[in-house]
């Protein structure tokens, strides 16, 4: 028969104080604590904005005309589009939203004044690179309204008629690569860019924290090993554990979500390496430069939650402010969304991704420097 | 001659802070010895050893190892030395046999299966290779350690506390096998806590606090000590101790067993001291001082540098 011990407030505070006692020694996990949050709640509360503005519009003008222009300007002094660039011709056109230079295109067709003139009501194109559709909606909404009243100006007096009650003006809005706007086909190819991101930086950054807390830190070192020996070594590995998750993406990005898969697979893939890679080589410098298992794990997340709110995942990275943005432009996930959804959704090739890789590798390659300077061949 | 040297450094200084944790340490250690390196815990042994093998960067000192310059070349070094750690540091999840695997690849050894598999045959692991070692027991572990340490042929092996918590059949065996070692040329650097280990050596080195108190062959080390010691046994030991430790002339008085050991450095003196305390109740008899008797003493004489 057990015999009940009562409650005791004795051994409970004892708990209490031991905890708060080892909290206070391992200062810097404490610090990551406090001050994380105070970093994030600055950078997301600022950053984030669900109503992006200002959005890179290029501009096919085939009629130069007064009212063309007066479409242009109208659109220029809304707050939804800011002219980039004027092309001249459709696969210009094509191009620049390939490659994610520009969100919307907006063509003034030939006769576009002459038509007006005549009552035919001419067709303004916008196309929009709709594969976020909450990065496009809220400027394709105001269209209408400001179509109209550009032309309210130039339409009066004995023109007036030509307003009449449905606008003088056809608008045509092709929604480009995800013309239903399924959000599932963003969403679903930038998963991969975020579980990528939270698995391969942990599982690297507990790799060198879990050596140094079991002791055999001091083995390792007491054999003749160099600092890229251990740590290539270490990625190498998780390379295929990344795999098998891209894998299982994929199967089910196609068979359960109907991702539309309009790009080349191995090219994916291929980027995709790059992109673990980088992953990988963040996560090992993370775990050179916490002293334990749990610091590696918080390092992560603070990694881990900028990738995931600045990098156009989850809100559209337009709608951010500049400096939001460079930060977003540093991380791979932002790099690698674009390369992923370039591939599936716009069929894009490698040359509309070389640029992301790039800056991938980049990245790759100076945070794989600063392990190797951090990585202590010594115990001291 | 540094060539009949495995180990000749000089000056090796360690400091932690303010602590100075090995302070200006020599030693040779001649090729083919087993060297005993003792002294209380926290008292800079495994420093001393990790400066040897380039774990930790020395704060001054030089000398060789193994020939090899251990500033400059500690690559070079660490690829002749087995170290043994003071806590098990292999792979816990890995088994027996896949340890001493990626140790043998580790070192880029020739022929990697047949230095395993000897290896293992050599410490009598055959029929545990798949273990676990993390399942282990001490002893095995040690020996798994120990087997390891060797497979790259190394020159020098240093061993850190190799027994503690082994139980005594084991470390009698793991001696064996050390002798049989220095047999066919290893040199061997060994800490350790145990006197029958220490009496094992062929020569001994004592530190305390960073410093080198006393060197030399087990008696050398205690001739150099120039202590007197007597041993008592009979009734209410405890008490009589603690009556002598008042006494001039008296410089420790120390249990062992069920006897009670009096020391001091004045022959005379100590006998004056004790000469009230020699009553018939209690036989008294003077002996050789052991080595654990001259520990005590140089140990009591060495100033904690900590503790300030």
């Amino acid at each position: 028969m057990k015999t009940a011990i009562p409650i005791s407030f004795s051994r409970f505070w004892a708990i209490v104080v031991k905890e708060f006692i080892q909290m206070r020694r391992d200062r810097l996990t404490f610090g990551m604590i406090i001050g994380i949050p105070v970093v994030q709640l600055m950078l997301f509360g600022y950053a984030i904005n669900g109503d992006p503005k200002h959005l890179p519009t290029a501009v096919l003008l085939a009629d130069s005309s007064q009212q063309g222009r007066s479409v242009m300007v109208a659109l220029r002094n809304s707050d939804y589009f800011r002219f980039v660039r004027e092309v001249h011709t459709e696969t210009e056109a094509d191009a620049a939203l390939a490659r994610g230079e520009v969100q919307f295109v907006v063509t003034i067709p030939e006769n576009f004044s002459r038509n007006l003139l005549r009552g035919d009501k001419p067709t303004i194109l916008v196309e929009a690179d709709a594969t976020d559709p909450s990065a496009t909606g809220n400027a394709i909404a105001s269209l209408h309204t400001l179509l109209d009243g550009a032309l309210q100006r130039d339409l009066k007096g004995s023109l007036a008629f030509l307003a009449g009650e449905s606008g003088p003006v056809k608008l045509r809005i092709h929604a480009r690569y995800n013309p239903e706007g399924i959000s599932q086909y963003n969403i679903v190819p930038g998963l991969m860019g975020v579980v990528l991101t939270m698995t391969m930086v942990m599982i690297t950054g507990l790799a060198i924290t879990r050596e140094r807390e079991r002791g055999t830190m001091e083995n390792l070192l007491s054999m003749p090993t160099r600092p890229l020996e251990v740590l290539l070594g270490k990625i190498i590995p998780y390379i295929f554990v990344g795999y098998i998750q891209v894998g299982l993406i994929l199967i089910a990005a196609r068979f359960l979500f109907h991702v539309p898969m309009s790009g080349s697979i191995p090219l994916l893939l291929l980027s995709t390496s790059v992109f673990i890679a980088a992953n990988l080589a963040m996560g090992i410098t993370f775990s050179t430069l916490a002293k334990n298992q749990l610091q590696a794990v918080q390092m992560t997340f603070f990694f881990f939650l900028p990738s995931l709110l600045l990098s156009g995942f989850m809100f559209p990275f337009r709608g951010m402010p500049v400096w939001a943005q460079v930060i977003g432009e540093v991380l791979p996930l932002t790099h690698f969304l674009r390369i992923i959804r370039g591939i599936l959704l716009k069929g894009n090739g490698f040359a509309e991704v070389a640029h992301q890789l790039w800056q991938i590798s980049l990245f790759a390659a100076v945070i794989l420097t600063v392990g190797v300077k951090r990585y202590r061949k010594t115990l001291d | 001659m540094t060539e009949n040297f495995a180990i000749d450094v000089r000056g090796m200084t360690k400091r932690f802070g303010e602590h100075t944790v090995v302070n200006s340490i020599d030693l040779q250690v001649r090729r083919g010895e087993v060297y005993g390196f003792l002294g209380p815990n926290g008292s800079g042994k495994t420093t001393f050893i990790r400066m040897l093998c380039g774990l930790l960067a020395a704060d001054a000192g030089e000398g060789t190892c193994l020939g090899f310059d251990i500033i400059k070349e500690s690559e070079a070094i660490k690829r002749q030395v087995g170290y043994m750690t003071q806590r098990f540091s292999f792979y816990e999840d890995l088994s027996i046999a896949e340890n001493l695997d990626f140790v043998a690849r580790m070192y880029a050894i020739a022929n990697r299966r047949e230095a395993v598999s000897n290896s293992i045959e050599r410490l009598g692991l055959a029929g545990r290779q798949k273990q676990l070692a993390g399942e282990l027991s001490g002893g095995w572990k040690q020996r798994l350690a120990l087997a390891a340490c060797l497979i790259h042929n190394p020159n020098l092996l240093l061993l850190d506390e190799p027994t503690a918590g082994v139980d005594p059949k084991a470390r009698r065996d793991f001696w064996e096998q050390i002798h049989e070692l220095a047999g066919q040329g290893l040199t061997f650097l060994v800490t350790t806590h145990y006197m029958d280990e220490a009496e094992r050596c062929d020569r001994l080195a004592y530190i305390s606090y960073g410093n080198l108190l006393a060197r030399g062959t087990a008696s050398e080390v205690i001739a150099n000590a120039q202590l007197t010691t007597w041993s008592v046994s009979g009734p209410d030991l405890h008490e009589i101790a603690r009556q002598l430790r008042a006494v001039p002339g008296v410089q420790q008085a120390v249990a062992f067993g069920t006897r009670l050991h009096v020391s001091g450095n004045d022959e005379h003196e100590l006998e004056k001291a004790i000469a009230p305390f020699r009553t018939e109740s209690h036989v008294w008899q003077q002996i050789r001082p052991g080595l654990e008797d001259v520990f005590i003493h140089l140990m009591d004489n060495s100033k904690d540098n900590f503790s300030v």
